[in-house]
């Protein structure tokens, strides 16, 4: 990347909210034909500064200047921003489920012939772009029935068929299982050999030092500084110490185990899918807890973890078909929430905004939302008691809000997690399981988030953590099951675990003998 | 503008879920001060105030059923249709079999208790939308209600009558009031007092802040000022005359549902299940039961509300309850409740409902005609709707955001020194 010329250059771009400084001063300096990756915690003013970029923000509403193939640009609107070539793909996709996969590469953008929409043209057209992400789909098969990581592929195509010559993928591969990640990170490379531009925003510091070739990191809404990878020799312990402005001596808080004996005992599961007959979702599963220890589980996306996990608490995912479940020795019946609930069970799942919270609440009353008879004498709610549970909950989680009236929507994701954490840790659960517990969190709450499971193990409750990072299941776990297409295919101790044993058993069928 | 904020937090109790109900109440003062300007204090006189009462109450009993309908993310459509099949068979019930009228009553709340409980059913139970469900019951119990009547209208006997135009007797000593209403709005202003007084204690016992005794005080005298005067209007209009029967019954049902809703664990499910179900559901709230729930006490309520009705007019007819759903809704609505659910308070449907009540009965009493009426009502519906989308889209949660805002501004600017990104509102639910 022997200086290439500039694309595109943000000045002194400020952008205020009421009562918020969002962006202050920040400059971005993109050169033609490369991977430009933008760091930062949440909050740090990433979002903004690609929608003040975008024309999200329209101009005017921004101090600063934006320089676009050497002029400057007054973008008033997306539409704007994408007829100049810059296209934004969100991480919550904008595609419409029940339409084709043409119908929404050309959505808003149909190829027309005397008034109607030339559907065989835009067909053909679809092949290519589809061919050009390297995406093997019939164009018409509808988006709801491929998985997200096609989902996103198609996004791209749509990119492309606006002729796009900047891409911004704000977190692409935070919801792909590592294969289509990395089938993702390839085709941006193969982009770059193209001459397109990406800039791509990613918690996914692995990634971004496989794949990028500039780093800019803002914290703050500030620009902090710009790397550029292969002349600074960066790693990702240097992209984090400029994100956090410290050094993060470890990814994982210290921490002893102290293990206890086996409480929590799971018997041959079998679900079936709630929609289709034949599909099993989990497979005869069996497996253990034990007090005070961490229990990951590994697998693929859609490999039936949060199926396993869903349908065990309290049936709420797909049809019961059989298997016990035991605590304690005894047998138990987990026929509803409130039973599992009762039993000690808790259950934080993977999708804080859509299952995990009411987002209309405030702190505090979503803290107490799982187990209110627990505030409440003969029905009516004491509102002392829950102030002084969720002041103690915010205190102990050091959940950043002024006041524990604030609506959890205003919460940053690593705040909204820690209120969800609240809220079932106010239950008292012997077992809790975490789909998911960081993701979508800056690395500085992740820290934050496994000092709280293991102080939770330490109080000799049992914990469960579903993942699709595995360092974080290695680095977090005293054993790991691993789950491939609905079957537990091995479990690793501590010691044994490597992501390449472990990638193995997510990926094969037959049972390891490494157990 | 911080301090304004705080006085307006502290006066009214309020956070930001209601701060709407705050721009009504500003609404409504201002039709009662527009009215009874324009038709030369007719507005405020006894005889009106009792009129009202006794002419709307029955809508705004029906919003208390429809706020927790809407807030648990329903709505139903069958209210009037219900209303008016209770009332025929009341009425039926007590012409032809001499029933006597307090069984009467108890037959029409087991009626609409019947009703509520087949709508619950299909709208619980079996997962078809309550618009359906009601639809349906609107046709049903309309078709029922002319079957059973065939058509026709059905008197009821003088003891019913009371609980639509009754009023307290007039007991003990010449005051030239009515004794039993001045007792009941003594009794409002102790209650009143006490309640204050409970709010500060509960502040203290969470350490937050306590607002300055001057402000409780005034918020004490506006009330206290509010509630003698109408106790004074009430209690003093013709002999014979006071607080309507009606009235009475529907101040219970306020205090009693808005404690329900407020306070207690049932009322709290119902605004989980409509502010997001499946979370509701995976924290072990029973969607079904309480939907089903919420359906059949809405059914029980438009029961009441029939017969009130009935009582008032001293005889059930075919055209009883006609389009009284979409005054409902519309009280609901204006009130502040929140078309997806999950938002909304009793209180703020009965501020909507007086609303809409003070402007029907002040436009009639200028004489303007019912088409007019119902343009101007149409327009309101709207206009308060429009305000709280806009002001949603804003960031802003009240009037006095708006009109302060050059006053924000510079707020902001001082504010913008130590960036805070992290309450950036805009960006909260985007920010992964």
């Amino acid at each position: 990347m022997t200086q290439a010329p500039t694309l595109l250059e943000m000045r002194s771009i400020t952008k205020t909210f009421p009562g918020v400084k969002a962006l202050a001063d920040v400059n971005l300096v993109v050169r033609e034909g490369e991977i430009h990756a933008i760091c930062g915690e949440n909050g740090a003013g990433k979002s903004t500064l690609m929608k003040v970029l975008s024309g999200v923000h329209p101009h005017g509403s921004y101090a600063g200047d934006i320089l676009y193939r050497g002029d400057e640009v007054r973008f008033q609107d997306i539409r704007a921003s994408e007829q100049a070539g810059i296209v934004i793909i969100h991480q919550e996709l904008a595609l419409v489920p029940g339409m084709s996969i043409t119908e929404n590469i050309f959505l808003g953008n149909e190829p027309r012939r005397r008034g109607a929409i030339d559907w065989k043209a835009a067909q053909l057209r679809a092949l290519e772009l589809l061919e050009q992400v390297g995406l093997r789909e019939d164009p018409d098969t509808l988006i709801k029935d491929i998985g997200v990581g096609k989902q996103q592929l198609v996004e791209i195509a749509k990119a492309f068929s606006k002729d796009v010559k900047l891409l911004i993928l704000d977190e692409p591969t935070a919801a792909l299982n590592e294969d289509d990640s990395r089938h993702l990170l390839d085709l941006l490379r193969g982009f770059r050999e193209r001459g397109i531009t990406s800039i791509i925003i990613s918690h996914k510091l692995n990634e971004i030092e496989a794949v990028a070739d500039t780093i800019t990191i803002l914290r703050d809404g500030r620009t902090i500084e710009s790397l550029d990878v292969k002349a600074d020799g960066v790693n990702e312990d240097r992209i984090v110490r400029g994100m956090v402005g410290r050094e993060l001596s470890s990814r994982f808080p210290d921490h002893t185990p102290d293990i206890g004996e086996v409480f929590f005992e799971v018997h041959d599961w079998t679900v079936r899918h709630p929609n289709s007959d034949e599909r099993l979702v989990c497979k005869g599963s069996s497996f253990n807890v034990r007090r005070g220890e961490i229990v990951g589980f590994a697998g693929l996306m859609g490999a039936g973890r949060t199926e396993l996990a869903m349908s065990l608490f309290g049936r709420s995912y797909g049809t019961y078909l059989s298997g016990r479940v035991y605590k304690d020795g005894e047998e138990i019946q987990l026929k509803s929430v409130s039973a599992a609930i009762r039993h000690g069970l808790a259950y934080v799942s993977e999708d804080r905004k859509s299952i995990g919270l009411n987002l209309l609440d405030d702190i505090k009353t979503s803290m107490v939302a799982a187990k209110l008879p627990k505030i409440a004498k003969r029905g009516v709610i004491d509102p002392v008691s829950e102030h002084r549970i969720a002041e103690e909950y915010r205190d102990s989680l050091r959940i950043k809000t002024p006041s524990v009236d604030e609506g959890v929507v205003k919460l940053s994701g690593g705040n909204q997690q820690k209120v969800v954490l609240a809220k079932w840790m106010f239950t008292d659960p012997d077992l809790l399981i975490l789909d998911e517990p960081t993701r979508g969190i800056d690395v500085g709450a992740k820290y934050e988030i496994y000092g709280i499971i293991q102080r939770l193990v330490g109080q000799g409750k049992g914990v469960i953590v579903i993942s699709s990072e595995l360092p974080e299941l290695i680095g977090l776990c005293d054993r790991i099951y691993t789950v491939f297409e609905g079957t537990i295919t091995g479990e690793v101790a501590r010691r044994d675990a490597d992501p390449e044993l472990l990638m193995k058993q997510m990926t094969a069928t037959k049972k390891s003998p490494t157990s | 503008m911080s301090r304004i904020k705080d006085l307006q937090k502290n006066l009214f109790g309020g956070t930001t879920s209601n701060a709407r109900q705050f721009g009504m109440i500003f609404t409504l003062v201002a039709i009662v001060l527009l009215f009874q300007i324009w038709t030369g204090g007719l507005t405020l006189t006894s005889g009106n105030l009792i009129a009202v009462v006794s002419q709307y109450s029955y809508i705004l009993i029906l919003a208390v059923g429809m706020l927790m309908v809407i807030v648990a993310g329903h709505i139903d459509l069958s209210v009037g249709s219900v209303a008016a099949f209770t009332g025929i068979v009341v009425a039926k019930a007590m012409q032809e079999h001499s029933l006597p009228w307090p069984v009467g009553i108890l037959l029409g709340l087991v009626v609409g208790a019947a009703i509520g409980a087949w709508q619950g059913f299909w709208v619980a139970y079996v997962g078809v939308p309550a618009f359906i469900v009601t639809l349906a019951g609107m046709m049903l119990f309309r078709g029922g209600n002319q079957y059973i009547g065939n058509a026709d209208t059905v008197p009821v006997p003088a003891g019913f009558r009371k609980i639509g135009a009754g009023f307290l007797p007039e007991v003990g000593p010449d005051t030239g009031y009515n004794n039993l209403t001045l007792l009941l709005g003594l009794a409002a202003c102790a209650g009143m007092v006490w309640r204050e007084w409970k709010a500060r204690q509960t502040r203290r016992e969470m350490n937050a802040d306590v607002a300055p005794v001057w402000i409780t005080v005034l918020r004490l005298a506006v009330m206290l000022g509010v509630i003698v005067f109408a106790t004074l209007r009430f209690a003093g209009g013709r002999i014979g005359t006071s607080l309507p029967i009606s009235g009475i019954i529907l101040i219970v049902l306020v205090l009693a549902y808005s404690y329900y809703t407020r306070n207690t664990i049932g009322g709290r499910h119902i605004y989980a299940v409509g502010g997001n179900a499946r979370a509701a559901e995976l924290s072990g709230v029973k969607l079904k039961r309480v939907n089903f729930m919420v359906m059949m006490n809405m059914s029980v309520l438009a029961a009441l509300a029939g017969m009130i009705f009935v009582a008032r007019s001293a005889a059930s007819g075919p055209q009883d309850g006609l389009s009284w759903e979409l005054d409902a809704i519309a009280a609901v609505f204006i009130g502040g409740a929140a078309v997806s659910g999950g938002l909304g308070t009793i209180s703020g449907s009965i501020v909507g409902g007086l609303v809409m009540a003070l402007l029907n009965n002040g436009l009639q009493l200028e004489g303007v005609g019912s088409d007019m009426v119902q343009i101007i009502k149409g327009l309101v519906l709207l206009l308060a709707v429009a305000f709280d989308v806009y002001s949603k889209r804003q960031g802003r949660f009240s009037i006095i955001g708006t009109l302060m805002r050059p006053f924000r501004q510079e707020q902001s600017a001082n504010a913008a020194d130590q960036p805070a990104p992290a309450s950036d509102p805009d960006k909260a639910p985007v920010a992964g």
